[in-house]
């Protein structure tokens, strides 16, 4: 394998290390030793450097995978379609467990967290194309295909809704757009907004934004206007503006459909926060799981040069911007935006402390500003439509609309556009769901709420989500919801911070000890003790809301931890010394319990 | 009043904690004036005598005897403590439990560049204690009513502790006490 001609390729441009690896993957089906050793020389950084990267981002690898990869998601919607029938399905297919290759070497298989396919599970991306609602007679299938050495692309048979069957896409993804509403599912006409934004003065625009009361889409809910304010007013060489596409929470499969359907709003918008800040570049950080996306919104990208709304001279006004999509390969905390920035700049992302913020120092440490897809979107049609016009939705605080990725025990799952202060009521209603028992309003690092909660409503000041919903009817173990959100924190801990790393697998085995029936009252309180160390003490939002699946259903559902803890004792241990000295027994071959027949 | 008494014991430790109890200097002076030792290495007493108030232990539990003898404490002490890493997660020693038992007794024993090929074997003898699949920390195996962080916990930490728990008044450690880093 010639690698320095890979290599030569990326003008040992630092920020696109993760890219060249993954091409360099690409060409050899994993990262050898000696791959890592020329790129390390190359760039003239340490092995240990480039092997960090490698170790870091779930799709890249280090060791040799098969021609195909699978990659089967293990989020609970995933479980709750089917995942299990279809694991083992592949399983019997390839003859190697999940996290094994083929004897042949023709097929790997791989879990992998959320892939955001929620409503149309259980999905699986095969090397970079999805699968949607497998069962075990399509994986037969599939598998056959395999044997044939047939090309993944041609494997899929039958294309999604909308932009999904564009000849650049061709994908079976779904929309679903279930409820489509004013901001963003809605007609437009493209450089409408932009039009009118270079028309005003950067000042003007920002202040429209602060108008129009616009918070971020992607959960936390800061105020865009206000971030690119702070950004304009960083003194830099350069500016930057990114747009986080990296929608990794369980359950979050919105920014896909926005992507999909609305991709030119998403860059106007970016235009548009460029042109506030005082930017010129852009960057879209894409996650690795919509890699089949890429060619087509770079597709875009090229018809609005043509049409003038993006490049040299834009709308000719004088205002330069351009858009790079750069890839994610793979972690969840690159949704952070401090990870995220590192990630960008072809680091591990892993997140940085804070302050400085982003808009100080962000991407190269420029004053930088990073949006959700949502948010960008909805400011383009702020500025489309005015601040007064967006203002009359929603509430008084959440202004406009939300974009909801409703997945689980319902029969309508899939995007609704609705207006801020719904209730989760309503919400049922129109998702079509009977019995619910408990619902997930912001993936796992948000709240799991039940019946009495089902009268509050969506919006900042009361249940704020990045946009997941996930519904549970009566005939779900809650506590096999809670084991799989505890799972994936511990898998995407990034493991800086000892109290995430540490303390997640901690607070698993506290809970499984609960759900084995050897919990008593100390176990419960421990488990709320410890999750308020993991939340205070972590530095990142990950840390910060890990704890979240225990926490919150220890609020709201605390009578089923209860019913399982075994109330008059004080202590019960699981510890069993016979098992316990079992192979030192063997080792040694001695007989732990006739030594001791005299004790 | 009869004086409060004392036991301590080193498990799958280094005996650093003990020898940070002993860094309390002069002031063991006061603490002789406050409570009576019992079993403890301190003193050499090996096995209990009375029922003992604070039983003090240092390590987690590595082997059999470890746990024999952290089964002993809790069954003679009103209140037990977890005192340094050790004992609290497991601390050095736990380095081995990502490494199956096997691997590490090969390593030691066999595999070793100083074992001479005569003596490569996994030791059996019946008075060595049978390790444990992996160490353990304390409260995983009895109940532990309060804990002492730190590798070791500095004398100023343990001499706070013990004299609050002695004099029944809440405990106050100053941030520089817990600090870490």
């Amino acid at each position: 394998m010639d690698y320095k001609k890979i290599i030569s390729k990326y003008n040992l441009d630092r920020t696109r290390l993760i890219e060249l690896l993954k091409d360099i993957q690409a060409a050899e089906g994993y990262i050898s030793e000696k791959a890592v050793a020329e790129v390390a020389k190359a760039f003239r950084i340490s092995i240990a450097e480039v092997e960090g990267l490698i170790s870091f981002y779930h799709f890249l690898s280090a060791r040799p995978l098969g021609k195909y990869v699978v990659y089967l998601n293990n989020s609970i919607t995933s479980e709750m379609a089917g995942r299990q029938e279809v694991a083992l399905a592949f399983e019997e297919e390839a003859g190697c467990p999940f996290g094994k290759t083929s004897s042949d070497g023709l097929i790997t298989l791989m879990e992998t967290s959320c892939i955001g396919m929620n409503d149309q599970e259980p999905a699986a991306l095969i090397n970079e194309v999805i699968f949607t609602r497998l069962n075990k007679e399509k994986v037969k299938k599939l598998a056959s295909w395999m044997k044939q050495g047939k090309p993944v692309q041609e494997m899929v048979e039958e294309f999604g809704d909308g932009a999904n069957s564009h000849e650049l896409v061709k994908a079976m993804v779904k929309n679903n757009i279930r409820k489509s509403g004013p901001v963003i599912f809605d007609d437009y006409l493209a450089g409408t907004a932009i039009h009118k934004t270079l028309e005003t003065s950067p000042e003007a625009v920002i202040d429209e934004i602060k108008k129009a009361n616009l918070l971020g889409r992607g959960g936390a809910g800061f105020p865009t206007g206000l971030k690119w304010e702070l950004c304009r007013k960083e003194k830099g060489p350069e500016h930057y503006v990114i747009c986080n596409a990296d929608e990794g929470e369980p359950g979050t499969f919105k920014d896909r459909v926005i992507l999909t359907e609305r991709p030119e709003m998403v860059f106007e918008g970016m235009v548009i926060s460029g042109y506030a800040v005082g930017a010129r570049q852009g960057i879209l950080y894409l996650r690795h799981e919509y890699s089949y996306l890429k060619k087509y919104l770079e597709n875009i990208l090229k018809k609005m040069r043509e049409q003038g709304l993006l490049g040299k001279n834009i709308a000719g006004r004088g205002f330069d911007f351009e858009v790079e999509i750069k890839m994610g390969a793979g972690a969840y905390i690159c949704g952070e935006e401090s990870a995220l920035i590192e990630s960008a700049e072809g680091k591990r992302g892993e997140p940085r402390d804070r302050p400085p913020f982003p808009v100080q120092k962000g991407y190269l440490n420029m004053p930088s500003t990073v949006n959700n897809v949502e948010t960008l979107a909805t400011a383009t049609r702020i500025m489309a439509n005015g601040s007064n016009w967006f203002r009359a939705m929603g509430t008084s605080v959440s202004a406009g609309t939300k974009v909801l990725s409703v997945s689980g025990d319902c029969d309508r799952p899939g995007i609704y556009e609705v207006e801020f202060g719904l209730t989760i009521d309503e919400l049922l209603k129109m998702a079509g769901a009977r019995e619910t028992f408990a619902i997930q309003v912001g993936g796992p690092s948000g709240q799991c709420i039940g019946e009495p909660g089902f009268s509050r409503k969506i919006c900042f000041s009361d249940l704020a989500t990045g946009g997941s919903v996930i519904i549970f009817n009566s005939s779900r173990d809650l506590f096999s919801v809670v084991a799989n959100f505890l799972d994936f924190f511990i898998e995407e801990s990034c493991g800086w911070c000892l109290p995430c790393r540490a303390g997640n697998v901690l607070l698993k085995k506290k809970f499984e000890k609960i759900i084995k029936g050897t919990g008593t009252r100390q176990d419960l309180k421990e488990i709320e003790a410890w999750g308020k160390i993991i939340k205070t003490t972590s530095r990142c939002g990950l840390g910060q809301t890990s704890a979240n699946p225990v926490l919150t259903t220890l609020t709201n559902f605390r009578k089923l931890y209860e019913s399982k803890i075994v109330k008059e004792a004080e202590f019960i241990s699981e510890f069993d010394l016979i098992t316990a000295v079992a192979e030192a027994c063997i080792l040694t071959g001695r007989n732990f319990q006739e030594e001791n027949e005299h004790v | 009043m009869t004086k409060p008494v004392i036991a301590t014991a080193s498990l799958a430790g280094c005996f650093g904690c003990h020898m940070s109890f002993l860094d309390i200097d002069e002031k063991i002076l006061n603490l002789i004036e406050l409570v009576e030792f019992d079993k403890s290495p301190i003193d050499d007493i090996k096995s209990f005598t009375r029922p003992v108030d604070i039983g003090l232990i240092e390590g987690g539990c590595c082997n059999a005897e470890n746990v024999e003898v952290l089964g002993y404490f809790r069954k003679n002490c009103r209140i037990l403590i977890s005192v340094g890493e050790c004992a609290i997660m497991g601390g050095l020693p736990a380095m081995r439990n990502t490494i199956p038992l096997k691997e590490c007794l090969e390593e030691a024993y066999i595999k070793s560049l100083t074992v001479a090929p005569e003596d490569a074997f996994i030791p059996n003898d019946e008075e060595l204690p049978l390790l444990l699949d992996r160490v353990y920390p304390c409260h995983e195996i009895v109940k532990i009513d309060y804990f002492l962080p730190g590798c070791p916990p500095s004398a100023d930490l343990i001499w706070e502790a013990l004299s609050a728990l002695i004099q029944g008044r809440p405990i106050k450690l100053d941030y520089q006490l817990i600090k870490y880093d």
